[in-house]
């Protein structure tokens, strides 16, 4: 082991660790607000990753069909929720948010693809549709369950995760793909490398960082987040409207998770499937910061991209098994230091 | 819960199906598949559903069970008889090593937890040599008695079914046990089980335990019907799968458990057979359909499909009441029980910056009612919680017949004879107010999970549940004693809290705020009752706005405003303290 493989594993770990922290900032967004363990995160990972290669190489992604029909699901369920008091303003509403915009979009899309758009036009439909997906996904699926239990949430999340794999699998087939790098380019410093793609895996981790810090430490919308997050029947109160809050944290979530598989598709070939590994360690890093404090879980995906370099150099055999074993240490601190504070459940 | 006849039909007419000509043989496989989820799926009731402890792990106790004896019959030549409680000690006690790391994690941290482990555990048993990393073992010998050997899925469908019934009985008689109610009450929180004498990280892990050597039972099972294993179906998937089979067939059910196990195993078959005949295409379209199905029937029936279908039967109210001629032995008391019970003396709470409790002193002595008014925030409940150990005081010390009892758990406390009622009630409302008030008696019984399982604690049982009844009796409501907690007013919920108290056999009852929430008439009732108890020998400790109740009840009266002791005294001599009178209602002008 000399310093400079060191300095590539360090290298590796942090763009590796960057995309977990942005990974573990939303599913600690998602629970907070909403209760849900958002597992399908990994699955806004591969959607954002897939779209992104699949119009960069002149195919029509599938997404942006299922943006559409679960944008009629949600009108639909809006229609029925409502059906007791229909009026017009409130039905040409929904229409166009849930039915009109994804429309849009997948006329977009359809003009576009076959034409290789360039890069920047790639991503930003790549973020809408599956921006929408995660919108509409709220809508149909959890925010019917918004009054359960955790644990009901967590298993209706497994079957949004199973459903939205297996259509992954329909619109992008079985075969990994790779996307252009976002930046081309490259330059060495010292011993290292730094390719234009993991600068702009750092930066965009960084700002993403500062943004959400600005958004719910300045906006009213932040503070509503905020708010509800620490006790949803006081902020029902106090007049916000929770399903707000909870649509506004799955956006937030689905444009997160879409953009870091838009960002690591350059680097790593991404199956149909592997979202749900990268979303799982976004998950070891959110716990590591106990699903609480979005520092903490920074830092923590930091940790878990090094220790993941470092074990996939000395013992790629037992990489999943150190990676996830992190975490024994950590929730034996964690259940040392427990709180004795009582907890109510339902 | 109490009667077999269900039960004794479902196994017989689980036995006579493959009897039934013409039944294909592909619907043994089907239950056989159906009984090896059930059996971790039970396990997950009691965990998840009852006990409140979501694991994702459950799938690799599976995989525990089924690797023990994997190797031991290939690579040692073992019989599987001897290998099935090898099994289910290598799952059992890789429980309480994995448990003692996870179960003390409160809230969301155990979930994930489990879901961590069951990962890491995934992918050691993919890549050790002596496991055949991920080719797995194959060539295990099939079950066998005498010289019939289980070969075919229709010979170890009875070997299946006869583990599910069993393990189900056993589950439902451990539930409905001492042990069995200290589990129920885990998921209401464990500050109220604590105060009776329940030791919650222990309950925890037993459930934890039995979970998993159930989930070894399924897998020593799956070993010798596949008679190879690979590490594939003890992967994090399937500790998902497990988890969701027992949430759709109702997570706080044991029969939901095995219906759920159905449900999954036969929905997942019917799609994987008929849905590419309607829908062509690639594969993975039932996983899709899967997922979107699950979603449905949760949106549908969140509490699962067992209770459900359960409240589509008349309503059972087997009201039996128990023989109350049966006594239940005192509590071994201390010697004295004149003079000074409890001394508090300089206690002090601080929470951060805030000092809720600062330096109160004052005492109770025996066969006296002794009350702690002040207004809102004055810390009455604060003292309340240094009293009975849920907190510990910052500084000062509390004693008990004067020995010191600082910072000794909620447990210990109760030991000495002081119990309480809560002021925001804290009842598992799902279960009956016999069950409830039993409780209280925790620490009177002995009965442990083993005796439980195997019905052997029903004397010990009958004399808590008589005590129980008892107690209701006394409060006056026997005649909702075996309606549900839940269902109750909040005023009754409070005179069952004090039911539960005196099961405990006290020489001290701390009471907060018992007369919220009750009419005038049953205000005067309570406090007769409490008059009752004072004239019996116990005293009282009791936090009360009500002060036309405190002042005809309370021998002496101990005043806190802001967390600090203003007055003391008779109720005469507090009604024209002017302290207490600025306390209450401001200086006049």
């Amino acid at each position: 082991m000399n310093t400079t493989i060191m300095l590539f594993l360090v290298q590796d770990g942090i763009t590796n660790g960057a995309i977990y922290a942005l990974l573990g900032l939303a599913l600690v967004l998602v629970f907070a607000v909403t209760r849900v363990i958002l597992i399908p995160q990994g699955e806004f990972v591969t959607y954002g990753a897939l779209t992104y290669a699949s119009l960069a190489a002149g195919q029509m992604p599938g997404t942006a069909k299922l943006a559409l029909a679960l944008g009629i699901g949600a009108f639909a369920f809006d229609l029925f929720e409502a059906r007791k008091a229909l009026h017009g303003r409130l039905v040409v509403r929904s229409f166009i948010a849930n039915v009109v915009l994804p429309a849009i979009v997948l006329a977009l899309t359809l003009s576009l693809a076959a034409q290789k758009p360039p890069v920047a036009v790639c991503i930003a439909l790549s973020l809408v549709i599956v921006a929408m997906i995660g919108l509409y996904l709220y809508r149909v699926a959890f925010q019917p369950l918004a009054h359960t239990s955790v644990l009901v949430l967590l298993i209706a999340s497994v079957g949004v995760h199973l459903a939205l794999q297996g259509l992954g699998l329909l619109f992008f087939g079985a075969e990994g793909q790779r996307g252009p790098a976002v930046l081309s380019g490259a330059f060495t410093a010292g011993a290292l490398r730094f390719t234009g793609q993991s600068i702009t895996v750092y930066a965009i981790t960084i700002a993403f960082i500062v943004a959400l810090w600005l958004f719910f430490g300045l906006t009213l919308y932040g503070k509503v987040l905020r708010a509800t997050a620490v006790n949803r029947l006081g902020a029902r109160l106090a007049g916000i409207r929770t399903t707000l809050s909870g649509q506004i944290a799955f956006l937030l979530a689905s444009v997160i998770g879409a953009l870091s598989g838009i960002l690591i598709v350059p680097i790593t070939t991404l199956y149909y499937d592997s979202g749900f590994l990268i979303g799982l360690k976004g998950f070891v890093a959110a716990i590591i910061g106990g699903l609480v404090s979005y520092p903490l879980t920074a830092v923590a995906a930091l940790v878990v991209g090094i220790v993941e370099a470092f074990s996939s150099f000395y013992a790629s055999n037992y990489k999943e098994v150190i990676v996830f074993m992190l975490l024994i240490p950590v929730l034996l601190l964690r259940s040392l230091a427990a709180p004795a504070v009582e907890e109510e459940k339902d | 819960m109490q009667s077999r006849l269900p039960i004794l039909v479902f196994a017989l007419l689980m036995a006579a199906i493959p009897f039934i000509p013409g039944v294909p043989p592909f619907w043994i496989v089907l239950l056989d598949n159906i009984g090896l989820a059930a059996l971790v799926a039970m396990g997950l009731v009691l965990l998840t559903g009852v006990g409140g402890l979501t694991s994702f792990g459950q799938a690799a106790f599976v995989g525990f069970g089924a690797y023990t004896t994997a190797v031991l019959t290939t690579g040692y030549g073992l019989s599987p008889w001897l290998t099935l409680p090898l099994s289910l000690v290598v799952s059992g006690s890789l429980a309480v090593l994995l448990g003692l790391i996870t179960v003390r994690l409160s809230g969301h941290y155990l979930p994930l937890g489990t879901l961590a482990w069951g990962l890491g555990l995934f992918y050691l048993f993919s890549k050790l040599e002596f496991l055949g990393r991920n080719d797995g073992i194959s060539a295990i010998p099939p079950l066998s008695i005498g010289t019939f050997k289980m070969l075919s899925p229709g010979s170890i469908y009875y070997a299946i079914w006869v583990a599910v019934i069993l393990s189900a009985l056993l589950t439902m008689n451990l539930l409905d046990s001492r042990t069995g109610r200290a589990i129920r009450a885990l998921r209401r929180g464990h500050v109220a089980a604590e105060a009776f004498g329940v030791h919650t990280p222990r309950a925890k892990l037993l459930v934890f335990i039995h979970a998993a050597v159930l989930a070894g039972l399924s897998g020593w099972l799956y070993a010798h019907l596949q008679r190879a294993v690979n590490p594939t179906p003890f992967g994090a998937h399937m500790g998902i799968e497990y988890l969701f089979i027992a949430v759709v067939g109702g997570a706080g059910y044991v029969w939901g458990g095995v219906l759920g196990a159905a449900i999954v195993v036969i929905l997942k078959e019917a799609l994987q057979s008929y849905l590419p005949l309607i829908l062509p295409g690639s594969g993975q379209v039932e996983t899709i359909v899967f997922g979107i199905m699950l979603v449905a029937l949760l949106q549908l029936a969140p509490g699962g499909l067992w209770p459900w279908l359960m409240s589509f039967l008349p309503e059972r109210t087997d009201g039996k009441k128990p023989d109350t001629s049966l006594k239940l032995e005192h509590r071994a008391r201390a010697p004295a029980e004149a003079g000074v019970l409890l001394q508090v003396e300089k206690a002090r709470k601080q929470f951060g910056g805030v000092v809720a409790v600062n330096n109160v002193s004052f005492e109770v002595q025996a066969r006296e009612i002794v009350a702690l008014i002040g207004p809102n925030g004055a810390g009455k409940s604060t003292t309340f919680n240094l009293i009975t150990g849920v907190l510990s005081a910052t500084s000062g010390s509390i004693s008990v017949l004067g020995k010191k009892v600082d910072n000794a758990p909620p447990q210990e406390i109760v030991k000495l004879g002081i119990s309480r009622t809560f002021q925001h009630v804290k009842l598992v409302p799902d279960m009956t107010v016999l069950e409830n008030v039993a409780i209280g008696a925790h620490l009177r019984g002995h009965s442990g999970p083993v005796s439980s399982m195997l019905r052997l604690d029903r004397t010990d049982e009958a004399k808590l549940l008589a005590e129980a009844a008892r107690q209701i009796e006394r409060v006056g409501l026997t005649e909702q004693m075996h309606q549900l907690a839940g269902s109750l007013s909040l005023g009754q919920q409070r005179i069952v809290e004090i039911a539960r108290a005196l099961c405990v056999d006290p020489m001290l009852l701390l009471l907060d705020e018992p007369a919220a929430g009750l009419r005038h008439m049953e205000k005067q009732r309570l406090a007769a009752l409490l008059r009752e108890l004072r004239n019996g020998g116990m005293s009282v400790l009791l936090v009360e706005h009500d002060m036309g109740f405190v002042m005809n009840l309370a021998d002496r009266i101990v005043v806190l405003d802001f967390g600090t002791k203003i007055a003391e005294g008779t109720p005469a001599t507090i009604k024209t303290n002017p302290e207490v009178i600025k306390a209450y209602l401001g200086v006049a002008a």
